[in-house]
């Protein structure tokens, strides 16, 4: 077994540095990777391109590094509920790129699986087509998507071991399954880390060999955007 | 009588037909979700990751984890499933998907859709709705016919910035149902107590009216 725990969130992020491309797994505020985002406020690292299918909310999530201006670029399909995003994207401050989610989600996933591009119709006709190589295939127009190239990816499971494999929970698996093993270096924070041979090889939905750094966050609050519920009558 | 969107989501349901799988996009389409036949088995896909979505939970029963493409917390039913969200979008491109319903600010003649930005006033993002636009074979768009000033939203051609082209089959607004042919948007149905005159005079694309046209039922 080939050993990923690292003791701690400023271990496990100690190297990264001013000006790198972080992908963040999570939708919304679910399954986001809330210790380590703490640890990049923490780490007054700038200039930050993030990949992120959601920004935060003002207080929470990547809103947190917004607040402190260490975001120079977002790719995000959806940026809504953050008043301080949309200031900052307004005056200029912040540069934006929205990017269709499945395409988000399939830039992630072919530089995961090394793919360097692919074609989608998703887009097609649209400003987000622009500047794009257009072909047809069966009939239907489709555009060339390239796949992410990042520094980082800072992923969040429900369980994790010692070898990095990790099991998600719920729909908290989103977008953090996709960038596990995009990035040169994938950090992977987990609400339990057990011992390797403790979880079942046969649950494991990514493996191992995706992560290079383990920890177990010291706290996740799982704050709820929408909290919608209904009465017991 | 205008419809209300509690009313739009009843005559969107009646198109809900047995063993579909659903996506619902979030506003007017979500209360679909409600008005449903109870005879029919139906699973509904949200794209951040799960099929088989059910209601609300119960108070003190809300999972952080378990969202809908909405952000609201949920349940799930009885062979439900997760996934990642490329998962998700596979079997959306792959069209396993039979019927996605959805809002817009415009929708022109020709099936193009307007429904994430503003220039200069509004730029949330497209989320899903690309993906789900360019792929889905059935699109049934939920949304009001005039917006607040009483300006068509149902045009000649899209004004703001386009979601997806020549995608829209359906639209169910407040005064009507509609389908999108070749020529324009053909009336179906009238809202009850709502003339044809109404619908001419709210709807600026080019509208085809053939013999009678029936009112909707609602319930």
């Amino acid at each position: 077994m080939i050993n990923k725990k690292v003791a701690s969130v400023s271990d496990a992020l100690k190297d990264i540095q001013n000006g790198q491309t972080i992908m963040l797994g999570g939708f919304g505020l679910c399954g986001i990777p809330e210790n380590s985002i703490a640890e990049l406020v923490k780490l007054e690292v700038t200039d930050l391109t993030c990949i992120s299918n959601n920004a935060g909310v003002d207080d929470f999530g990547l809103g947190l590094l917004l607040q402190k201006r260490q975001i120079k670029k977002m790719i995000s399909s959806y940026v809504g509920e953050n008043a301080e995003f949309e200031r900052q994207m307004l005056s200029g401050e912040l540069e934006v790129e929205l990017t269709p989610q499945g395409t988000l989600a399939e830039k992630c996933r072919a530089a995961q699986a090394g793919i360097p591009a692919f074609f989608t119709p998703a887009g097609y006709g649209t400003e987000v087509a622009e500047g794009k190589e257009a072909r047809e295939f069966n009939g239907k127009m489709h555009i060339m998507e390239e796949a992410f190239k990042a520094d980082f990816s800072i992923v969040k499971a429900w369980k994790g071991d010692e070898a990095g494999n990790l099991i998600f929970k719920g729909t908290a698996r989103n977008f953090n399954a996709c960038m596990a093993g995009a990035a040169k270096i994938t950090i992977a924070e987990v609400e339990e880390l057990v011992p390797a041979g403790v979880l079942d090889p046969n649950q494991i939905h990514i493996p191992g060999i995706m992560v290079q750094r383990i920890f177990q966050g010291e706290k996740f609050e799982k704050r709820i955007e929408q909290r919608t519920v209904r009465q017991k009558n | 009588m205008a419809l209300t969107k509690e009313d739009i989501a009843k005559r969107i349901a009646k198109e809900v037909k047995d063993k579909y799988f659903v996506n619902l996009g979030i506003g007017i389409p979500t209360l679909v979700a409600n008005y449903v036949r109870e005879d029919i088995s139906v699973e509904f896909q949200s794209e951040n990751g799960v099929l088989g979505m059910g209601p609300f939970p119960f108070e003190g029963e809300e999972d952080a984890d378990v969202i809908n493409a909405g952000k609201q917390t949920i349940t799930t039913l009885p062979g439900a499933s997760f996934f990642d969200s490329a998962f998700s979008f596979g079997m959306i491109r792959s069209q396993k998907v039979d019927l996605t319903i959805l809002g817009a600010m415009e929708v022109s003649e020709n099936g193009d859709i307007a429904n994430w930005k503003i220039p200069g006033k509004m730029v949330k993002g497209m989320g899903g709705a690309m993906d789900l636009v360019a792929s889905a074979e059935n699109i049934i768009v939920a949304m009001m016919h005039v917006n607040k000033a009483g300006e068509s939203k149902l045009l000649k051609r899209c004004s703001l910035p386009l979601t997806g082209v020549g995608c829209v089959k359906k639209v169910v607004t407040e005064l009507a149902v509609l389908e999108i042919v070749p020529e324009g948007f053909k009336l179906l149905e009238r809202a009850p107590g709502v003339s044809v005159e109404d619908i001419k005079k709210a709807t600026e694309g080019n509208l085809i009216i053939e013999g009678t046209i029936p009112e909707m039922v609602i319930n």
